[in-house]
């Protein structure tokens, strides 16, 4: 077991921090723990259900099976860094279309929506379908999801 | 607020909020006394009822007694009270009730979030205290003026009068909240309503999209350690010794302590307590388990049936005689599988236990019990708990049981510091309340005509409520809701229960006995309609002459779905209920695709009685689609050597985005009281589906998981 590393240097939304954890700490506990931003969420800490979706360089991770080590010195965005008052586009179709529920799996739906139309400015139904299959959502909210990510595409067209 | 608040890092929380809610505020109450009406004088203002407090500056806080877990409460109970009480829904403020007798349920007599019954509870009590609340405010305001309050009205957050006099209710509220509520008042008629019935965005959407709302697994308190639990691996064992040493030694480790529910690693962060979990070596007692598999738990479920009849919990006519007289019989037998809840969020609990004091964070749906759970497990009184409902991340039933409390709580208060205790998914999906197997014998009576004269129904499983309310005085508990009304007109109808324990505790899951029964019910209808001759709508439709209700939504459904016009190489299977005072139908359109039915449509219509707020009634019934489409198609837990053999989403399998099927939902306008909405959508995609199955390969499924059925396979 090796013992907690020297202060490691991990950029988060832009900003760098000092972090105090074992190297193989998994991504998602030194940002929820470490650095007390708990919107990025614990679902399954086997990258199966998508609920710690982050982006590392603009692409989607699964926060809870990627240890410190590899992120350092790699641009990390959370959920709390999309926008500071919830103006990106995928926010602010997730809030017109009233998608969440529970709520619980949604920042790291968005988190994926946003990577998706990253690549794919219009995607379609089918192209939603899959590159959202790995973000589970007890509730149930895929269909509004499918509609606000439409929604957010249309946005982004129109540069609101 | 007060300094309380700012003692548990509240008032910074509650800011932040502010500050990104734009006036939309969802916070952790501070616990005030329910049924005291005590004026707050720090900030002026006071508690003019038990659900809403106004201070000096006019901001309005509506304390909200049911747990939020998606379906919506946080928006619609809010929606109540301000129809009364004349304020824009977007000025309030929405906080957690703490635990308090005003709180409690009067559908299920506790503070519990629970049987879909949160809108139809609240639906007098809450609009009548807006009501009382606007009533003392123009009191304060007739007083103030010394006019007649004949000549004051509540608008927008404000009284005015007849000479253009206007106060807001903020400055009202202190002298208002020393005037006595009145005890009868009117309510609004329906067609005067400004809110109810509209689809008002969610309170609770702005905080879940930008990482701020608060979760129970997100509580941060100063000084705060984390902890995780080794429980045992077979359900109901004990850890018969304990070895902590190499633990111990392990970064940040702060304390190994042994608990009824197992043994608990704290630790400086919750990656470090997981990391020395895996490093204590414990001899675990099995106890009488540890033989239990699914093979002993079906034999037993099948030794019961075959051993008498059960208890009558309905007997029209006498179904016994026509089953032996009739022209011809039919009889089936139905199995479902134990289900696991598998919140997105897992169990945890935050505990801050202190001298004299205990301080709660949870995401329950049981204050009250949660309390005295607690201050047993802290060894104080239940009035030194305080409870602080967090957002739940989903609740499904699982958060009704406080099996992750005792631990949090002996923990701090081993450890003199709060502490945060979290289950993983695998601690989570192995250690649940499942819901309860189920096996049920069904018979049908058919005279010459086809026409259906006796329905026998025999449902044999353990008992949910013998545990968890051991005091309820209904021998039949949730065991037999969704077929005691059966609605059929048949002159002899008998429904019995058999109990019988498995040897596991099994728990409350969303729509409960519901999507048991109906699953039985509505295949062995459709089998009864072919038998017969018949369409399966025209067949019930035909046995609906009574029930208008029932007929309607039926109808529609058919309609909606253009039932019998499928399109080619397409299936229909129908299902109809009655649950939770709600009617709802839906057809499933299904296809068979190498041997493996694809679910391409749902129609669901639905009669719930008056609607609060459609959108929510909409969402919420998507979900319970979902969810039963979930357990219909997978859903299963299975049992081997006392263990749960489903561990993670790899294992227990649920409906993700590319396996959704187009769903459209109808709300039929009715003027009944509000119905349940949380919960009956989910009990009717599993006939639904399957009867369409049977409509597609002549096969019938009479036990789930649909999957493994092994119904297409040569």
């Amino acid at each position: 077991m090796p013992s907690p590393a020297d202060n490691q240097t991990l950029t988060v939304n832009g900003q760098a921090h000092a972090v105090d954890a074992a190297p193989e700490t998994p991504l998602l506990w030194v940002l929820r723990d470490h650095l007390g931003m708990t919107g990025t969420k614990y679902g399954c800490g086997k990258g199966l259900c998508g609920a710690c979706t982050v982006h590392m360089d603009g692409m989607p991770i699964r926060s809870c099976s990627v240890p410190l080590s590899a992120v350092l010195g790699k641009p990390i965005t959370t959920i709390e860094g999309l926008s500071a008052d919830r103006s990106h586009p995928v926010q602010k179709a997730w809030i017109e279309i009233d998608v969440p529920q529970c709520g619980y799996c949604q920042s790291g739906q968005i988190m994926s929506a946003v990577a998706l139309l990253r690549h794919e400015p219009n995607p379609t139904d089918v192209a939603i379908d899959a590159a959202m299959a790995g973000n589970i959502c007890r509730c149930g909210t895929y269909s509004r999801i499918r509609t606000a990510i439409h929604r957010a595409a249309e946005l982004m067209k129109n540069g609101t | 607020m007060s300094a309380e608040i700012a003692d548990h890092g509240r008032r910074e929380f509650l800011g932040k909020a502010a500050a990104l809610g734009g006036g939309l505020v969802l916070a952790l109450s501070l616990p005030v006394c329910a049924r005291k009406r005590a004026v707050n004088g720090a900030a002026g203002g006071g508690e003019i009822t038990a659900w809403l407090q106004i201070s000096a500056d006019n901001a309005i806080t509506i304390l909200v007694d049911r747990s939020e877990m998606g379906q919506g409460v946080y928006t619609a109970l809010p929606m109540l009270l301000a129809e009364e009480l004349e304020v824009s829904i977007e000025t309030i403020k929405v906080i957690a009730a703490p635990v308090g007798d005003a709180y409690i349920n009067a559908g299920n007599g506790g503070q519990i979030t629970g049987t879909s019954n949160s809108v139809s509870d609240a639906w007098e009590k809450l609009r009548t205290a807006g009501a009382q609340a606007r009533v003392v405010l123009i009191a304060a305001a007739a007083a103030h003026w010394g006019v007649s309050t004949a000549e004051c009205r509540a608008s927008n957050g404000h009284i005015v009068n007849a000479h253009g006099k206007t106060l807001s209710f903020g400055e009202l509220a202190e002298a208002a909240a020393k005037l006595p509520l009145p005890k009868d008042v009117k309510l609004k008629d329906a067609s005067r309503f400004i809110l109810i019935g509209k689809a008002i965005a969610r309170i609770d959407t702005p905080g879940k999209v930008d990482g701020s709302a608060e979760f129970g697994i997100d509580v941060k308190l100063p000084g705060m350690l984390y902890a995780a639990l080794a429980q045992p691996p077979v359900l109901g064992g004990k850890a018969s010794r304990v070895d902590s040493t190499a633990a111990e030694r392990l970064p940040g480790v702060h304390r190994v302590l042994s608990t009824p529910s197992g043994v608990v690693v704290v630790a400086e962060h919750f990656w470090q307590a997981l990391q020395a979990r895996e490093a204590l070596k414990i001899v675990w007692d099995p106890g009488p388990s540890a033989k239990l598999d699914n093979a002993a738990i079906r034999s037993t479920l099948h030794k019961a049936l075959a051993a008498g009849a059960g208890a009558s919990a309905r007997a029209d006519g006498n179904a016994a005689a026509t089953l032996k007289a009739a022209h011809q019989t039919l009889s089936a037998v139905y199995e479902l599988p134990m289900l696991a809840h598998a919140t997105m969020e897992p169990m945890n609990c935050t505990a801050d236990v202190k001298a004299g004091r205990c301080d709660l964070y949870v995401g329950t749906q049981v204050q009250k019990i949660s309390q005295t759970t607690a201050a047993a497990a802290a060894g104080l009184a239940p009035e030194q708990v305080r409870v602080y409902t967090t957002l739940l991340g989903g609740g499904f039933g699982r958060r009704l049981e406080v099996d992750f409390i005792p631990a949090a709580v002996a923990a701090s208060k081993a450890v003199g510091a709060p502490v945060k205790l979290i289950w993983t998914r695998e601690d989570d999906m192995t250690h649940d309340y499942y819901r309860p197997p189920a096996t049920l014998q069904l018979r049908g009576a058919l005279d010459a005509h086809g026409e259906l004269q006796g329905f026998e129904f025999h449902s044999v499983s353990p008992s949910i409520t013998a545990r968890f309310a051991p005091d309820t005085t209904d021998p039949f508990d949730s065991v037999v809701e969704g077929v005691q009304n059966y609605p059929y007109g048949v002159p002899n109808v008998a429904i019995n229960y058999t109990r019988q324990e498995v040897g596991l505790d099994v728990g409350y899951l969303r729509s409960v006995s519901h999507a048991i029964n109906c699953f039985g019910v509505e295949s062995f209808m459709d089998e009864l309609a072919a038998a017969a001759g018949k369409g399966p709508f025209e067949f019930r439709h035909g046995l609906l002459k009574d029930k208008p209700r029932h007929r309607r939504v039926l109808e529609a459904a058919a309609t909606k779905a253009a039932w019998g016009r499928a399109p080619d190489g397409r299936y229909q299977g129908i299902a109809l209920m009655e649950g939770y005072t709600t009617v709802i139908a839906q057809v499933a359109e299904i296809s068979i695709d190498e041997g493996e039915p694809k679910i391409h449509k749902i129609v669901c219509v639905v009669d719930c009685g008056q609607i609060v707020n459609p959108r929510i009634v909409e969402s919420q019934i998507e979900s319970g689609i979902v969810f039963g489409l979930s357990a219909a198609l997978w859903g299963e837990v299975t049992i081997s050597a006392g263990k749960v053999r489903q561990t993670n989403f790899n294992s227990y399998r649920v409906l993700r985005s590319d396996e959704m099927p187009q769903i459209e939902v109808v709300l039929i306008e009715s003027e009944e009281t509000p119905g349940g909405i949380g919960e009956p959508a989910v009990a009717l995609v599993a006939p639904a589906v399957c009867n369409a199955i049977f409509a597609a390969t002549g096969k019938r499924v009479r036990a789930l998981p649909i999957a493994a059925q092994k119904l297409f396979k040569a």
